[in-house]
């Protein structure tokens, strides 16, 4: 339980009468990667997106059960939605950079939290050299975020949410669009922040999960099916429907 | 009776093609109409001094104060009511029924004759409020009659901003008024832009609105209390009182020309700014 950064127990999400997500209780270690496996509509990306309540932007949304960071529930009436986002980042399937400069798109968070405008430029390059970025943008950080290639974009959303500062980072299948080579510098980084942070990766591709997550935990249609160490998921499945998305029979 | 498809194509393609040219001819007729009619009486003297006798002599200095003044105090006005409403449309309230009876009555409202909405500024701010004949009234009444315009194209502008945008910041932190200043109305910009600009094309081309609010007065006004003559009605009385053709042509191309210059400069400043957001 202590060493839990996220604790979710039943939680149901509902999309007006259709349900996403069926009951899922599971524990979300602290300093550790937490890969989430599973074929499409399987409630992965709702499951994300419910840890930060992005799913209250979406109308009809209904959610039952409790999720709990750092034992206060995130949906409790008193509890901050906005201070709730700035301590669990997220980066998206598609990079979206907004269009302002590189620069900009890296302290547009720390500049909403109040953050010092003396404090940027460090910032800016630690943020940069966390997703593996620096070195190829910082001749031109006052450039347009847009007009990088999209792995560069990807690793600079990657910056965008570190400069945060948060405590977890949820990534949304975030090489999908990758090539190999910028799915191992985002990977890399991956492996390096874990030290710092509390990492949540949902990912299709079931390799990565293997390579850089230290549990996995399998959705299939809204419900956790299983969930344990990354090792034991992958060798020793205790469900024969992991075994069979695992070894690539279905899914 | 079949047409081949390769004929269909060709008959479209003309068909498109001419009413196009149709369209510019027109307009290109109109424009050189009234410029050679009056681009020869225009000159720094005509733009810069008074006018005399009733504008049969002298220049359209006043006139040309006036219609400055009076869209820009219409669009200040305006603006930020109807991008306001806007936002809150778009932003901070679900589709429902009420949001749907507001955006019928912005869409009616869009529907109304100018003469309407210069006598509604007539009985209500000129005599009601006794704000007289004035810019303050004329400018009033323009900002309603253009509202609902600055509304539509504002909303349409917000909503064309991607979602993502929307989600991107609320994910770093950001409330959602910071959401709607540092993302969605920047990008909206542009959209906003053309629909004030079209704002700005109704009030200085107005003149039924004008004329029963904002009067006739060849003065310079010294305050929003004073009446002031547009160069639109400038022309509409020169032209209609059978004062001078003359004057009145050389009004008409220093108005076209006007509207022209204004464009031109709108669009050279949403450029250089969507650049400076992209390069």
């Amino acid at each position: 339980m202590s060493d839990a950064k996220i604790v979710v127990r039943r939680l149901g999400v509902f999309f007006g009468q259709a349900q996403s997500l069926r009951w899922v209780t599971m524990d979300v270690p602290r300093n550790r990667i937490l890969g989430i496996i599973g074929p499409s509509g399987s409630g992965k990306t709702t499951f994300l997106r419910t840890l930060n309540r992005l799913n209250d932007l979406s109308p009809d949304t209904h959610i039952e059960g409790e999720v709990l960071l750092d034992g206060q529930d995130i949906h409790h009436p008193n509890f901050d939605v906005v201070a709730l986002r700035k301590r669990i980042g997220m980066v998206f399937a598609l990079p979206v950079p907004l269009p302002m400069s590189i620069f900009d798109n890296v302290v547009y968070g720390a500049r909403l939290a109040g953050v010092k405008r003396d404090k940027w430029d460090e910032l800016v390059e630690r943020s940069l050299r966390a997703a593996f970025l620096w070195d190829e943008v910082k001749d031109r950080l006052h450039t347009s975020g847009m007009r990088l290639s999209g792995g560069q974009q990807q690793r600079l959303c990657l910056a965008r949410t570190l400069a945060m500062e948060p405590e977890v980072v949820l990534l949304d299948e975030p090489c999908s669009g990758l090539d190999p080579i910028s799915t191992a510098k985002i990977e890399e980084a991956l492996t390096i922040l874990k030290a710092k942070y509390t990492i949540v990766l949902v990912t299709n591709n079931t390799k990565q999960a293997a390579r850089v997550a230290d549990d996995t935990a399998f959705f299939l249609m809204g419900e956790m099916v299983e969930h344990g160490p990354t090792s034991q998921i992958f060798t020793v499945p205790r469900d024969k429907r992991t075994n069979d998305y695992v070894t690539g029979r279905f899914g | 009776m079949r047409i081949p498809p390769k004929y269909t194509q060709m008959i479209a393609v003309a068909v498109l093609a001419g009413a196009t040219l149709a369209t510019l001819a027109v307009l290109l007729f109109i424009i050189g109409y009234v410029l050679n009619k009056g681009l020869p009486v225009v000159s720094f003297q005509f733009l810069f001094s008074n006018p005399e006798d009733m504008g049969r002599a002298g220049g359209i200095f006043p006139t040309l104060v006036g219609s400055v003044l009076l869209p820009l105090l219409a669009i200040a006005i305006a603006m930020p009511l109807g991008v306001g409403t806007a936002v809150y449309l778009t932003e901070y309230t679900r589709e429902t029924r009420a949001t749907k009876v507001i955006r019928f009555g912005t869409d009616c409202l869009a529907g109304i004759p100018s003469i309407i909405f210069g006598l509604f500024g007539f009985i209500f701010f000129v005599v009601m409020l006794q704000f007289g004949w004035s810019l303050l009234s004329g400018g009033l009444t323009l900002a309603i009659m253009i509202l609902p315009t600055i509304i539509r194209t504002s909303e349409e502008a917000i909503r064309a901003v991607p979602h993502s945008y929307r989600e991107v910041s609320f994910s770093l932190g950001a409330t959602r008024w910071e959401t709607v200043m540092k993302v969605v109305l920047p990008n909206a910009l542009p959209g906003i832009v053309t629909g004030v600009m079209l704002g700005i094309g109704r009030c200085i081309s107005e003149t039924a609105a004008v004329i029963f609010t904002a009067g006739l007065a060849l003065r310079l006004p010294r305050s929003v209390f004073d009446s002031t003559r547009t160069m639109a009605v400038h022309f509409y009385t020169l032209a209609r009182e059978g004062i001078s053709n003359e004057n009145a042509y050389g009004t008409a191309a220093v108005l076209i020309i006007a509207v022209l210059l204004t464009n031109l400069a709108a669009y050279w400043l949403m450029h250089r700014f969507i650049a400076r957001r992209t390069k």
